[in-house]
């Protein structure tokens, strides 16, 4: 089968029973998506699937011949690090760093979900498109935190996702 | 603070801060390898040859014994490379003592999930579906599953207790003659530590020498454990451990997956990976005890203790040790003449219970810190005036002097952080639209210990510095404290000082355990720069106190040399050896702080909500203060999920969590938590050890989820003794709305 990851294209012939977190971690090489509980609950192995996140221990792997996927690694480098990455080591949004990729990889779909404007369960109304920490609070809680650096992290998305809306305004006013 | 004589003197180049490096918010050294997935942890060793996937087989009854165990059809099963079935060869539960090896294999089982069987295939799919076609027939007995049930026949006097019972005075008298007291039964349920990162292995052996990357908080345990298991020398066993996954307590000691990865590997001459799954992590790994603690304050009129006594039970599993000392953080709070803290024990067959973030003081603060706000509010004078009245001069248990102790600072400046004036001294006042408001507080204690260990710092030639200890970071920050202790001592910017952790082949430090991990090996390293300094010293002609040390340079007179100059193409490489000292002795030592709470209550539902939260700490020196921030807001959290979530529970036909895993074991999520506000009051401690600091990754949690609680009574007037405050809890007592 063809899998592309990060951009990369590999090809493996995973067991059918193989999750796609399993096939990053054990077929790939991809190790920094992290399995905390393989059952949906934690959120630590979240990756984006065409650009939507999703629990990779959720779903089978042979599910996603052609899918374009991207993990922490295909986000950033520890000597480039992604807007996202670079806020959270500024914010200390992580301790032990095992839900970590996870957060990040949520809060990158999170945000695209947020621009698309889907409401979530604490938006007032379907077109209150205001990122709230309120808002960011109840889009992350699939992400769990044993270390409990939650404010940490609401502090790095929020810069970020704050940065993202001014170039967004500059932008539309230079198209103006 | 004020210097005395026998206090260490490494700190003044700590005190005096000329690198500006030392109680900075430096961003985390490790962190661009945590945020890019490029940390790896144990289950994601790699190796040249594709690995054997175990998966563990445990026991599906409570309490009872194996009969017979039929594996041929597992044996037999596709990828399947070995199994390993009611064999001597397995282990039959952890340790997390001072055990010389695990306990070995029996057919009699304690507890549910104890392991029976090990499977070997090429996948993990492989080894999960062989492991289900394992057959095991059992003779089911009956199991103490419910410590509750079992108080009547709890042993007053249990042997090695962390903490002996204590009495001093006459409670019982002080309590008959009290003008006001609080006689009430407070409960804690079973916690779980459940670090993120599941307790995983990497076991391989080249000829007769072992190599495990685990997932540890201590090292040097860990080795002689695997060693003793595998009945070799421990200087044959190398343990790795550089990035960990959480531990809270849980990764104190050896888990079956290490010992079992060990064995099968020497059976296989493989490289072999075993992960706990989640809702094996619950049974395989420890559990905190519940608790069941009976307080009893007595006060004069004028709101001034006369009696102290909080009396627990809590409950093991025969053969292990560790009792939850429930009075830890009781002992020293408050003064009062007549004082009792005992605990009593159950025998249980259920996990076994061990050290879970902040031992004692986690669950004991629930029953201390609401009994107070209890008698407040009898006495009618507020909870922090009580408190105040009833500050000790000295150590209210030994008579010392504490080392430092800023409690009163803490909540001063918590009530005027927090607006605490503004709360309303009777309950279910404050409403706002369907919410009852309250507020709630109380105070947080941490004994403070050094622990030996060992650190080597080594000047290179181009006078750049690398620290090297078997020291761990489990979140708590280690990797970047040591960097900016060495960076501090020798004149250093961060990035000229590397720090290499977590391999046993190095220098034995603290290991990462009761808050003592930063402390200790903090001072082993700033003894090891002592001594380069002293050495720099000599180079340069001078006294070592005429000398300073900044961003690489020597400075003595009128004289800058860089270091690269003064070492001559020579490294300079020093051991050092941080010990508790005799000065510890002479002092009560501890950290100190105060929570501040806001909930909102549904009138109708029950349902709480934190708004906001606050703690002011006394720490010792902050060491980062980013990090050590992040280290407070971990432990409120946990005392938020202490407080509103957090149980587990055991099905009591069965002996088995019914709630293992993190769909039904609730600790915190996102939406759970507001922002946190930390302030840090501490100053230095000189006593506590060379680099002044005192415990802090345990002090957070303590007495936190009392604040919550404490809110919630001042909220909506119900008074909920029984953790954790769930809204049935509540529902029935909530005032007419
Ligand atoms: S590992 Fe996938 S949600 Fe926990
Ligand atoms: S950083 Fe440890 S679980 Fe989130």
């Amino acid at each position: 089968m063809h899998f592309t990851i990060n951009g990369q294209s590999f090809d493996v012939e995973p067991d059918i029973r193989t999750s796609l977190l399993d096939l990053l971690r054990e077929h790939v090489g991809l190790t920094g998506t992290k399995k905390g509980c393989d059952h949906g609950q934690c959120g630590a192995c979240t990756v984006l699937v065409n650009g939507r996140r999703i629990n990779s221990c959720l779903t089978l792997a042979v599910m996603h011949q052609d899918d374009e996927v991207t993990t922490i690694e295909g986000l950033g480098t520890p000597d480039d690090l992604h807007p996202l990455q670079a806020a959270f080591v500024r914010h200390d949004g992580f301790q032990c760093g095992y839900c970590t990729p996870g957060q990040i990889c949520s809060a990158v779909g999170m945000l695209d979900e947020a621009a698309k404007g889907w409401p979530s369960h604490v938006s007032e109304s379907l077109d209150d498109g205001a990122l709230t920490d309120e808002e960011i609070r109840e889009r992350m809680s699939g992400n769990l935190c044993r270390c409990s650096a939650y404010p940490n992290i609401v502090d790095a998305i929020r810069e970020v996702a704050d940065g993202a809306r001014d170039e967004r305004r500059v932008g539309e006013e230079a198209a103006a | 603070m004020t210097k005395r004589p026998d206090q260490p003197a490494a700190t003044a180049r700590l005190d005096a801060s000329v690198q500006g490096l030392i109680g900075t918010a430096l961003d985390r050294i490790d962190g661009p390898a945590k945020v890019t997935g490029t940390a790896r942890y144990a289950f994601e060793h790699q190796g040249d040859a594709p690995p054997l996937y175990g998966h563990i087989v445990g026991a599906t009854i409570g309490c009872g014994r194996v009969e017979q165990v039929d594996a041929a059809a597992a044996r037999a099963a596709p990828g399947v490379a070995l199994v390993i079935a009611d064999d001597p060869r397995l282990v039959s539960d952890s340790a997390s003592g001072s055990e010389d090896a695990l306990p070995a294999y029996t057919r009699e089982i304690g507890y549910f999930g104890q392991p029976v069987a090990l499977v070997l295939a090429d996948t993990p799919e492989a080894a999960r579906a062989a492991a289900a076609l394992i057959r095991i027939d059992y003779t089911i007995a009956d199991g103490r599953f419910d410590p509750p049930a079992l108080h009547d026949a709890a042993d007053p006097d249990p042997p090695r207790p962390l903490i002996p019972n204590r009495s001093i005075g006459d409670v019982d008298a002080a309590m008959a003659g009290a003008a006001f007291t609080v006689d009430a039964v407070y409960t804690t349920p079973h916690h779980m530590p459940a670090a993120m990162e599941p307790h995983a292995t990497t076991a391989w052996w080249e000829g007769d020498r072992l190599t495990v990357h685990t997932s540890a908080q201590g090292l040097s345990g860990t080795q002689r454990m695997i060693a003793g298991s595998m009945g070799v020398p421990r200087e044959q066993v190398r343990i790795l451990s550089p990035f960990v996954g959480g531990g809270f307590g849980g990764k104190t000691g050896v888990v079956v997956e290490a010992v079992l990865a060990a064995m099968a590997a020497r059976e296989t001459g493989r490289r072999v990976k075993i992960a706990l799954l989640r809702r094996q992590v619950a049974h395989l790994v420890h559990r905190r005890s519940e608790t069941h603690q009976h307080v009893r304050l007595a006060a004069d009129a004028e709101g001034r203790l006369t009696a102290i006594a909080q009396e627990s039970i809590v409950s093991q599993k025969p053969g292990r040790g560790f009792i939850e000392p429930v009075a830890f953080g009781s002992l020293s709070l408050y003064a009062a003449p007549a004082r009792r803290f005992t605990q009593a024990l159950v025998h249980v067959d259920l996990p076994a219970a061990s050290a879970v973030r902040a031992p004692g003081e986690a669950v004991g603060s629930f029953g201390l810190e609401i009994a107070i706000d209890e008698l407040a509010e009898k006495l009618g004078i507020d909870p922090i005036e009580l408190r105040r009245r009833n500050e000790p001069e000295n150590d209210p248990m030994s008579g010392k002097p504490f080392s430092s102790r800023q409690l009163l600072a803490c909540y001063e400046e918590g009530a005027r952080r927090f607006g605490w004036e503004r709360r309303s001294p009777v309950p279910a006042i404050r409403r706002d639209g369907r919410w009852w408001i309250g507020h709630g507080m109380a105070a947080a204690f941490r004994g403070n210990f050094t622990v030996e260990s060992r650190a080597r710092v080594t000047l290179a030639p181009d006078g750049r510095a690398t620290v090297e200890t078997d020291m761990t970071d489990i979140g708590t920050g280690t990797y970047t404290i040591l960097a900016q202790v060495a960076g501090e001592m020798l004149g250093l910017p961060a990035r000229d000082v590397a720090v290499v952790l977590g391999d046993s082949a190095l220098p034995v430090s603290a290991g990462s355990g009761g808050s003592f991990g930063a402390g200790s090996s903090g001072s082993a390293v700033a003894l090891a720069c002592q001594t380069i300094v002293e050495r720099l010293a000599e180079r340069m002609g001078v006294e070592p106190d005429a000398m300073t040390l900044k961003d690489g340079h020597a400075i003595a007179g009128n004289r800058r040399v860089p270091l690269a100059d003064l070492l001559g193409g020579e490294a300079l490489s020093v051991e050092g050896h941080a010990t508790p000292g005799a000065h510890t002795r002479s002092v009560a030592q501890a950290s100190y702080g105060a929570h501040f709470c806001e909930v909102a209550v549904d009138a109708v539902t029950g349902e709480v909500r934190v708004r906001r939260m606050l703690g002011v700490f006394d720490c010792g020196r902050v060491l980062n203060l980013k990090t050590t921030r992040s280290q407070m807001i971990g432990g409120m959290i946990w005392g938020i999920g202490y407080a509103l979530g957090e149980e587990g529970v055991i099905d009591a036909r069965t002996g088995q969590f019914v709630n293992p895993d993190f769909g039904e074991y609730h600790i915190p999520v996102h939406a759970d938590v507001p922002h946190l506000d930390v302030h840090f009051v501490g100053e230095a401690d000189g006593w506590a050890n060379e680099v002044g600091a005192k415990a802090a990754g345990e002090l957070g949690i303590a007495g936190a989820g009392a604040a919550v609680a404490n809110a919630i009574y001042n909220a909506c007037g119900v008074r909920v003794r029984d953790m954790p405050i769930t809204l049935d809890k509540l529902i029935a007592g909530l005032p007419e709305a």
